[in-house]
């Protein structure tokens, strides 16, 4: 990972449906994961659903955050469903 | 103590090592979650299990640290199972040793309903037809929310 980019993982069925486990972004100043979330499902197809009826769960830097949360360069990002564990 | 495996546990050994961990100790709370044959759908076979390693042992921690804050809580054991799953394995584990009986059934019910709505562990249901990604219950939310 160079010094200018974050990672975004997916977990379970985004994971799956995405066909993709991370990718690299390029970290812009004042970037939120909301804006990350966005650019995503612009790409369509499966990705829309980023922004669909489904709620998507997000973690930065493995604690949860909100859209709103500012991310910045060396970050983790993550996305996923709601989770169903125990 | 945290443990995320794909191994299972001896219930009955976790017991023991609660029981031996030390003085104060005058209940001790423990609750077992088991693989069942019907999820959000009929026929299952079994469970598969991931996580979001890193992070589901913070999150866990976070909430025995709560549960340390709001009860009388002198020791907590969890063990969450991943991977492959069949009927009736157990998946969960969690028990807590506290002076009084009333905070150890509080504080280990907490931790539970919290954990399902918190932890970042999701469900794949195996069935004869197929599997499916269990979806997030209502009952689950409500539950966790009511401890607010």
């Amino acid at each position: 990972m160079s010094t200018e980019t974050l990672t975004v993982r997916f977990f379970a069925r985004l994971r799956e449906e995405l066909d993709t486990e991370s990718l690299e972004l390029t970290a812009s100043p004042g970037l939120t994961t909301g804006d990350i979330l966005a650019e995503l499902a612009a790409k369509g197809g499966p990705w829309a659903q980023l922004q669909g009826d489904q709620p998507v769960m997000i973690a930065v830097n493995q604690a949860m955050a909100k859209p709103s949360t500012q991310v910045q360069a060396g970050d983790e990002v993550a996305f996923f469903p709601p989770v169903t564990g125990g | 103590m945290i443990s995320v495996q794909t191994d299972d546990f001896d219930s009955a050994a976790e017991y023991q090592a609660l029981r031996d961990s030390g003085a104060g100790t005058g209940a001790i709370v423990t609750f077992t979650g088991l693989v069942r044959d019907s999820g959000d759908l009929e026929g299952v076979t079994g469970l598969f299990l991931e996580h979001y390693p890193g992070m589901t042992e913070q999150v866990i921690q976070g909430l025995i640290d709560q549960a340390s804050r709001r009860w009388d809580v002198r020791k907590v054991r969890v063990i969450h199972r991943i991977g492959r799953l069949d009927l009736c394995d157990q998946i969960v584990f969690v028990g807590v040793c506290s002076a009084h009986r009333g905070d150890a059934f509080a504080a280990c019910e907490f931790i539970m309903d919290a954990l399902k709505t918190s932890a970042p562990f999701w469900k794949k249901e195996i069935t004869g037809d197929g599997e499916h990604w269990v979806e997030q219950k209502t009952t689950d939310v409500d539950r966790s929310s009511s401890w607010d």
